[in-house]
């Protein structure tokens, strides 16, 4: 995955290229507006990471200015700024998804993993499937080996969200984001609580677990270990 | 002593400065200025007015005369015609006896100038050389200066006759009517220069307090406040408005003086301790596994000191109005219920049951994030701080009523609730009360509750659940979309 990382703050841009190479992707860097729109624009990049507070040109205008040119990469706004307005600001601009600084580095690659998949038609599946475990959207049915799983509405949304996202992390402000819709911060840890529901549905009595833990970043369903 | 009779000298002319600048305040004030203003309009309008009338009533009155005159020498002309001289003279000394207003004056000279009839004693020396009649003066006995109007009518054969009319009674009334219009505009004067004045000064009195007063409060003193006169009226309005705008100012200051005091001691006690794990886990000497161990504790409260920095940000936003708006319509009933089921799980594992009725949806219009964040704090503290003592049910009840007068969202438990005293303190940041002091928690959950109720133009209000704890946000009821009618 390529990524152009237009961020002002020269260390914390360093030090998240460096990041993203240790997790196998190749990033750019632009330190203030008018350069990263340069670069964006020559394409080839999957995601962007664009700061909100840039020289030049605001993080804003300069995907307002790419989204107005047709360019379609997807773009993860970083913020200082937390609050709920502006993040909505982030997202009428053209972005994909809003990080407020500080955030975790697992988050932010999680986020970006799971924007670059988003663009892949993958919403038309009706049918998703990891090791023995299925889920029938179209019959809103789920079964584990053959067995029929029951599952409230929402464990069902849950485990639809992690089995499309199935092999990569997902964290808990994502499922909180993605399956309940709340971009607020729930105090306590709410959503362990309800993926150790799900995977008592789904993995009790079975050899193999599918539903796993990654310590400090949020939960992978997938076959096999982590 | 002598430093004394020194300030005095210095005092004394600085009064006299005073009183003087409070005299030519007076006259420079917008309200005297107004009333100068009303009153010299006013008399001129009324001068225009009475001008035109004063000046139709003396033409009206000397038409009336010269009438009078006319048809008077007509009549005289008829009986000399008639009757000849002799006549005549009989005419005019019966005529000469009709007294009152409107009496003609008559004066019949033969041609040697010898008075034949009429009241009049002598031919007027003005009227000597006029024969188309005009203005003379005369005297009846004692009472001289009379003014009358007559025309002179020469009679063949020499004889002169003089028709005229006494003008004295019109000259009166236009007198009267020219004094009293002058005395009146005097009074008019007076009486609206002095209005105006003290008008003046009650309103100079009422806005130098205001202005006083603002100027103590600059000086330091936010305690003052602008004083009330108690009647009602608009400068009492005025006040009063002031005042809340103070209330809220030094209610903002002291808060923020509060917030800088408590983030000194709620954000350095866990910097200190991250501080000390990570030197903690640099001193360590078992290896690398002790040092990732060290570094996942410093992740975890570097994170918790994020969380409080985050809450903290987002309630002084919230408190300066700074959340642009960011309303959406969305069903009230159905945020909570999921809020609601959101810590369902939490709070049985918790031992506590969460129950949250089913409810009719309500479409509000608000910031659904916030009212989520808000719901979600209340819920999140119940299950925390709400716990009751052993063989107490243990439940925690959400829900949602709405009147005509407001919207309600109301959380309760049966755990140990607040103490009365405790109640309006429990809102203010970073204030947690003993008890809870030991478990986790940023202070800020309540704070943000009461802010986020603030924002929507609505309050927190806590309660006594008897026993437990019950908090309720009371929202406007204005917040219902308009195609959602009373429950």
């Amino acid at each position: 995955m390529r990524v152009l990382i237009i961020e002002d703050d020269n260390e914390a841009a360093l030090f998240l290229q460096k990041a993203l190479k240790e997790s196998g992707h190749t990033a750019d860097l632009a330190h203030d507006g008018d350069d990263g729109l340069a670069a964006a624009r020559d394409g080839g990049h999957d995601v962007l990471i664009v700061d909100r507070m840039l020289p030049k040109q605001d993080g804003l205008s300069l995907v307002k200015t790419l989204r107005a040119e047709g360019v379609r990469t997807p773009v993860l706004f970083l913020s200082a700024l937390g609050a709920v307005d502006d993040r909505v600001k982030g997202l009428k601009a053209g972005g994909d998804d809003y990080l407020t600084k500080p955030y975790a580095f697992t988050e932010l690659l999680a986020r970006i993993e799971a924007l670059v998949r988003r663009i892949e038609p993958q919403e038309t599946q009706t049918r998703y499937q990891v090791a023995d475990l299925i889920i029938d959207r179209l019959a809103h049915r789920v079964t584990r080996a053959g067995e029929p799983v029951v599952l409230q509405p929402r464990e069902y949304r849950l485990l639809e969200y992690m089995m499309r996202n199935a092999g990569q992390v997902v964290t808990r402000t994502m499922l909180l984001e993605n399956v309940w819709d709340y971009h607020f911060d729930p105090q306590t840890n709410v959503i362990d609580v309800h993926v150790s529901r799900l995977r008592s549905k789904i993995d009790k009595g079975f050899e193999r677990p599918l539903l796993h833990t990654v310590r400090g970043a949020g939960y992978m369903l997938r076959d096999g270990s982590v | 002593m002598a430093l004394s009779e020194q300030s005095t000298a210095i005092a004394v002319p600085k009064l006299g400065a005073e009183r003087q600048s409070v005299g030519a305040r007076l006259l420079g004030t917008s309200a005297f200025r107004v009333t100068a203003l009303v009153v010299a309009a006013f008399v001129t309008t009324a001068a225009i007015v009475v001008g035109v009338l004063f000046w139709q009533t003396n033409n009206l009155l000397t038409r009336h005369v010269l009438q009078g005159l006319s048809q008077d020498r007509l009549a005289l002309e008829e009986v000399w015609r008639g009757g000849g001289a002799q006549t005549l003279v009989g005419a005019v000394a019966a005529r000469s006896k009709t007294t009152g207003p409107g009496a003609p004056l008559l004066l019949l000279l033969d041609a040697a100038g010898t008075k034949l009839a009429g009241n009049l004693e002598r031919w007027p020396v003005e009227l000597i050389d006029k024969p188309q009649g005009g203005t003379f003066a005369f005297g009846t006995g004692e009472g001289s200066g009379h003014s009358a109007v007559g025309v002179p009518v020469m009679l063949p054969g020499g004889a002169r006759l003089l028709v005229a009319r006494d003008l004295d009674d019109q000259s009166q009334l236009i007198d009267r009517i020219r004094r009293l219009f002058l005395i009146g505009f005097g009074l008019l004067s007076l009486i609206g220069l002095a209005g105006g004045l003290i008008a003046s000064r009650l309103m100079l009195a009422r806005v130098t307090q205001i202005t006083d007063t603002g100027r103590t409060i600059m000086a330091g003193d936010l305690s003052r406040r602008i004083p009330l006169s108690g009647a009602d009226d608009e400068f009492d309005h005025l006040a009063a408005n002031l005042n809340l705008m103070l209330d809220r100012i030094e209610q903002l200051m002291s808060a923020m003086r509060e917030v800088s005091d408590n983030i000194a001691h709620d954000l350095k006690t866990p910097l200190s301790r991250l501080r000390s794990r990570a030197e903690a886990a640099m001193r360590d000497t078992t290896g690398s596994a002790a040092h990732a161990d060290g570094l996942a504790r410093v992740i975890e409260d570097a994170d918790a000191i994020i969380q409080t920095f985050n809450a903290l940000l987002l309630i002084a936003r919230l408190e300066a109005g700074a959340v642009e708006n960011s309303s959406e319509t969305f069903d009230l009933n159905e945020l909570m219920h999921d809020v609601a089921e959101l810590y369902e799980p939490v709070a049985e594992e918790a031992g506590q049951r969460l129950s949250h009725g089913t409810g009719a949806p309500l479409t509000v219009r608000a910031n659904s994030q916030l009212i989520g964040q808000a719901i979600a704090n209340l819920i999140d503290n119940s299950i925390k701080y709400g716990v009751p003592s052993a063989g107490e049910d243990a439940e925690i009840s959400v829900g949602l009523t709405s009147s005509e007068q407001d919207i309600r969202i109301t959380v309760a438990d049966r755990g140990p609730g607040i103490p009365l005293d405790d109640r309006e303190r429990v809102a203010k940041r970073f204030v947690r009360l003993d008890q809870s002091r030991t478990r986790p928690g940023t202070g800020l959950g309540l704070s943000l509750v009461a802010a986020v109720a603030h924002l929507h133009g609505g309050r927190m209000l806590i309660e006594d659940n008897a026993p437990g704890l019950r908090v309720v946000i009371a929202l406007p009821s204005s917040l219902r979309s308009s195609r959602d009618g009373l429950q």
